[in-house]
This record gives C-alpha cells, structure tokens and sequence, in this order.
C-alpha cells in the first residue's frame, strides 16, 4: 500500500492544555473511503483529536497528514477539503433551509448554478419541499441534524468529520442518518464519526476506543469482539473501560 | 469576493430577523434624542417665587417686575412672614424667596444702599445654584440701570458672552454626547453580542474548519453595525438640526470621518470584548458595566470632567468618548477643523490599533 490510499496519518499526536494532557501521543491511519469511528467516554479526548484534524486546534506536538496536507504547516489548505459537522448543531437557526444552503454554497466558494442545482436536489432528497422556507428553529431536530449533515458534504469534501452527530436524536432518526452516511461513503467521501453509541460502533468499517488521552484498541467491530470474546461493541467498551 | 458578499448578507438577515434588537438599533436613538431634547434639561424656565416686599415702594415693584419679566422666574405670591416662606418651602411651591428690605427707595437715596435677601431651596443644589446665579445677574443689571438714572458713579461695566451657545440651550450639549453613546452601543455591545452569539450556538466552529478566514468573518460582522451606526448618527443629527435647531457648523464631512473613526474605536472594542467572552450574557455585561456607564458618567458627557476628583480625571483619559466628545462639540459648534483636533484624533486612531492589536493576540492565543 502507499501512502495515497491514506486519508488521515497520525503520528505520536500530543496536546497538552497547560498540565492536563487530552491526547496522549496517539498514531493510527485512516483509509480513504472508509467509515471510521472513534469511540470514547466523554472527556476521552475524541473532540480535542477531532479539532486538530480539522484545524481548529493546533497540536502541542507530533505529526498530523489530512488529504495529504499537514496540519502543522497546511491548516488552511485542509479546510477546503474536509466537511465537518459538531455534536452541537451548527447551522443558523435565523436563516430559512434555502438560505442555510446557499450560505455555506457560497462560503465554499461553489458556483450560483452549483449552489442552485445542489439547493434543488438536497430539498428533494430530504423531502424538505414544504418548509424549505421556513426557519431552520422551526424544523425537528432529526431534520436538522441531516440537513446539517448534507451541507457539510455539500462541497465534496474527501473527508467528514462528524462530532457526535447523532447526539440527542431518536433511534429511528439515527437509523435514517446512518444511511446518509452510507450514501456519502459510497461516493468516496471519508467518513470519521465520533460517537459514544455503541450500537453505532457496529455500523463503522473500522473502530478505533479511546481512553484518557490514549488508543486502547484499533480493528474491523468483528475483530475485537473476537479478540475481547464479547458479543457486542457495548460489552468491548466496558472491558477497556474496566481496564 | 462572493464569499464576502454571501456572508454580509447573512449579517442583514440575521439583524432584520431579530425584531426586538432592530427595535433598539433604531427606536432607541429616536427616544433618547427625543428625552434628552425635551425631557431632562438643565434650564431651567418659570421657577416659582415668593417675594416679600416690606418697602413697598416704587423701585421695589421695579425690581420685582423685571425679576419676573426675566422669563426665568414666575411670581407664585406675595407674602407678608418669614413664616409663611417657610410653609412655601416646605410645601414645594417656590424654588426661591426674595425678601426686600425695609425703606428701599429712601435708603438708596439717603444711604446709598439697600438690601435684599434671598432664600433658596437647596434640597436640589444644582439648581438652587442656577437660580441663584440668574438672580443676582438680574439684580445686578437692576442696579446698573439705577446708576445710569442717578450720578454717574465709577463702574465696571462687565458684559458676559456665551459664545458657540448664546443661548445656553442644553440641547446644545446633549446631542453631541448622545450621538457618543449610541455609536459605542450599537457599535460595540451589539457586535460583541453577535459575535458570541456565534459562539453559543456553536455556529463559529462550523466557520473555523470552512476556508473562510477570520478577518472575512470579522468584516462581515461589523459592516452591518458600521452602517447602521452611521446610520443612527446621522439620524440624531438631523432630528437634532431640523427639531431642536442645534447647527453644525463645522464641515459635515470631516464630521461624518470622525463619527466613522469613533465607530471604529468602538467596533473593535467589541471585538475585543468577544475574543474575552463565550456569551451573549457575559458580553451584554461586560459592554453595559464596561463601557456604557463610563461613556455616560465619565466622558464629560454629563457631568463635566474638571469638577471630578482627580483619579477619575486620569481614568476619564481612557475612556474614548471622552476625545470624541472633545472632537464632536468643537466640530459642531465651534467649526473646529482637524488643524486644531489632530491631538484627540490621533488618540482615537491610537485607541483603535490598540483594541485590534489586543483582539488578534487574543485571538491567536485562544487557537493554540
């Protein structure tokens, strides 16, 4: 394999906030097009890792590629390249579907007619027809957070970065979102989900649990509860947790 | 470019679709113009009095009438005792009593001088102060006049002019320094609102992984504010001209450049103010505390700076209102050009490349 068939490539990855270390030199590599989650407890260290892969955060040190740019050197170039959605919704809740679309159309530089045939077809696939001018605060959550979901793919991105995106969301909505997920791998996108629905695990290609700052364990869902001897992800999780 | 363009009119939208904000953004200038016009004034017109005469004669009634011709002072009653000067106190009626001493008329001819008293309530000294200050103005033009009549006697002939406001109108005073204050609310506590509102709702993250840049971001926020603030300024300057006569008659477009610079000023307060907050409570706050009651109490916009203790002198010295107020009077009333404001123009200029330089260190701290 070369390096090519690698999104992501971590390296010995640190941050320290002052004394307190949340990510604890870490190494792992994602492949392109792959379904990656990554699980943790709250406090894990999953969102500060998250930040640094997107940019938000610079590393204190160690080396982070992302689309092949680094994100000590080429935090900017990265952000044309990634989507990224956070377990907090992110859209503006003043702005109507339409104009939410067209916003982040034109924040990534897409042209009017790309912005307008994208508007078009997301309305249509999200069955969004009917309020597509209503206030974003006016729709449920679950649709929302697919709306939300999709405008983060909007630019085709090579990579999604998902913060816990299906946070607070019923179990039917998360179905429905998972095959969003689904759809967007298919057409090559990247998919790196945080989440701490276990049940979620099972759905991923490959699964990386952390733990105070630290990777306990890497592999396919089949694979470690294999090598954990559990029938679930849920059941995996509280083994490390135990330690 | 069109990124730019897409993201200032999010801005607009998110000001329009606010009712209760766009109500303050452009009814809050209006009122306050309209309250500090008509309401609240330091003159004062019509000051009841109670006069007690106990000569009686020709000259007293002179001096009584012209007091009460002053336009400044109306008479509620004569009165015959000190007692019942005390009641009118007491029950509010009078702000002032004017006792006229015994013989007035024929100890100005015999003696040469007469006496009169007067009696203020000076529960409310500022005014008490006023009143007593026209009084003895009037008394003492009272007295000019006899002497011109009788013998000409050797006197000073001392004639007060209030330049750049005849009148003494308060409105004067008062539109330049509302003008001060609603630039540094609309400017800096609506722009640090927004911009931690950004914040809370966790849209800011989603603009930081986008290839927006920061400074897009920034621009894109406190352009709208700029020309709403502008806007407003120009409201209260034409409300203030068309309604209360109040001139400008310094060059209006020099004026316009400074109000611009002050918004600046003010803008990148606000800006500094939410790279130190995460929310809309704690910006509201900080401007309110921070900078909406020293732009009131201690940039002479009210109370003037010279008669504040010392301390507050130096600190009035950091508050920028306090050099546009400077700017914004001498501009409007005196015709001051930059010739004679470069000084205070420069420390606002100063003022402005501190707060951005203090922003971006914030800023760049926060991200790593």
């Amino acid at each position: 394999m070369n390096n090519d068939d690698y999104i992501v490539e971590v390296e010995e990855l640190t941050k320290k906030f002052g004394h307190f270390t949340a990510v604890n030199a870490i190494t792992f590599k994602v492949h392109r097009g792959e379904i990656f989650g990554f699980l943790g407890a709250n406090g894990a260290g999953k969102t500060t890792a998250l930040k640094i892969l997107s940019g938000l955060l610079a590393p204190t040190s160690g080396r982070a590629k992302v689309a092949g740019f680094d994100v000590n050197k080429s935090a900017e170039k990265i952000k044309n390249v990634i989507g990224y959605m956070s377990q907090k919704f992110s859209l503006y809740n003043d702005l109507t579907v339409s104009e939410n679309i067209t916003l982040f159309g034109g924040i990534y530089s897409l042209s009017d007619e790309e912005i307008k045939s994208k508007r078009e077809f997301l309305i249509n696939k999200l069955e969004l027809e009917d309020v597509k001018n209503k206030l974003l605060r006016d729709l449920p959550m679950g649709w929302k957070q697919k709306l939300a979901f999709s405008i983060a793919i909007l630019h085709d991105p090579k990579i999604v970065f998902l913060d816990e995106p299906t946070g607070g969301v019923d179990p039917i909505m998360r179905r429905h979102f998972w095959e969003l997920i689904y759809e967007a791998a298919a057409e090559g996108i990247t998919v790196f989900v945080t989440t701490h629905y276990m049940d979620e695990a099972e759905y991923c290609n490959r699964v990386m649990m952390m733990s105070e700052g630290e990777i306990k364990a890497m592999g396919t869902p089949k694979e470690l509860k294999r090598k954990f001897n559990v029938d679930t992800m849920n059941d995996v999780f509280i083994k490390i947790a135990r330690g | 470019m069109k990124r730019m363009l897409a993201f200032i009119k999010k801005e607009f939208i998110h000001i329009w679709r606010d009712k209760r904000s766009l109500l303050i953004l452009i009814g809050m200038p209006l009122v306050q113009i309209t309250l500090f016009g008509y309401a609240i004034t330091n003159e004062i017109k019509d000051a009841n009095i109670a006069v007690m005469d106990k000569s009686k004669d020709v000259t007293s009634e002179r001096l009584v009438n012209k007091i009460i011709s002053s336009g400044y002072f109306k008479l509620d009653s004569y009165i015959d005792t000190k007692q019942e000067l005390e009641q009118k106190f007491k029950e509010g009626k009078i702000k002032l009593g004017v006792i006229i001493d015994n013989k007035f008329d024929d100890n100005l001819e015999t003696e040469g001088i007469s006496k009169v008293q007067i009696i203020a309530d000076a529960s409310d000294p500022n005014t008490a102060n006023t009143l007593i200050n026209y009084l003895t103005a009037i008394v003492k033009d009272f007295n000019n006049e006899l002497n011109r009549t009788n013998e000409p006697v050797f006197t000073i002939d001392m004639r007060t002019r209030m330049r750049y406001n005849l009148e003494m109108k308060s409105v004067y005073f008062f539109v330049p320094g509302l003008i001060s204050v609603i630039l540094m609310l609309i400017s800096a506590m609506m722009t640090s609102i927004s911009i931690t509102r950004e914040k809370e709702n966790g849209n800011m993250e989603l603009l930081l992984v986008s290839p927006v840049k920061s400074i897009q971001i920034i621009i894109a926020k406190v352009l709208p504010y700029t020309f709403l603030a502008m806007a407003n300024a120009v409201t209260v300057l034409l409300v203030g001209y068309y309604v209360f006569q109040v001139p400008v008659y310094g060059n209006l477009l020099f004026l316009l450049s400074e109000c611009f610079l002050y918004v600046l000023t003010a803008l990148s307060l606000g800006i500094l103010i939410s790279t130190k907050t995460n929310s809309q409570q704690a910006a509201f706050m900080i401007s309110l505390v921070g900078l909406m009651l020293p732009t009131i109490m201690l940039s002479g916009f009210i109370f003037p700076i010279e008669n504040m203790p010392i301390v507050l002198q130096w600190i009035s010295n950091i508050i920028p209102a306090k050099w546009f107020l400077i700017i914004i009077r001498d501009v409007m009333l005196k015709g001051s050009g930059f010739s004679s404001l470069w000084h205070e123009t420069l420390i606002l200029f100063g003022f402005t490349l501190f707060f951005i330089f203090l922003s971006v260190k914030n800023y760049k701290e926060r991200l790593q």
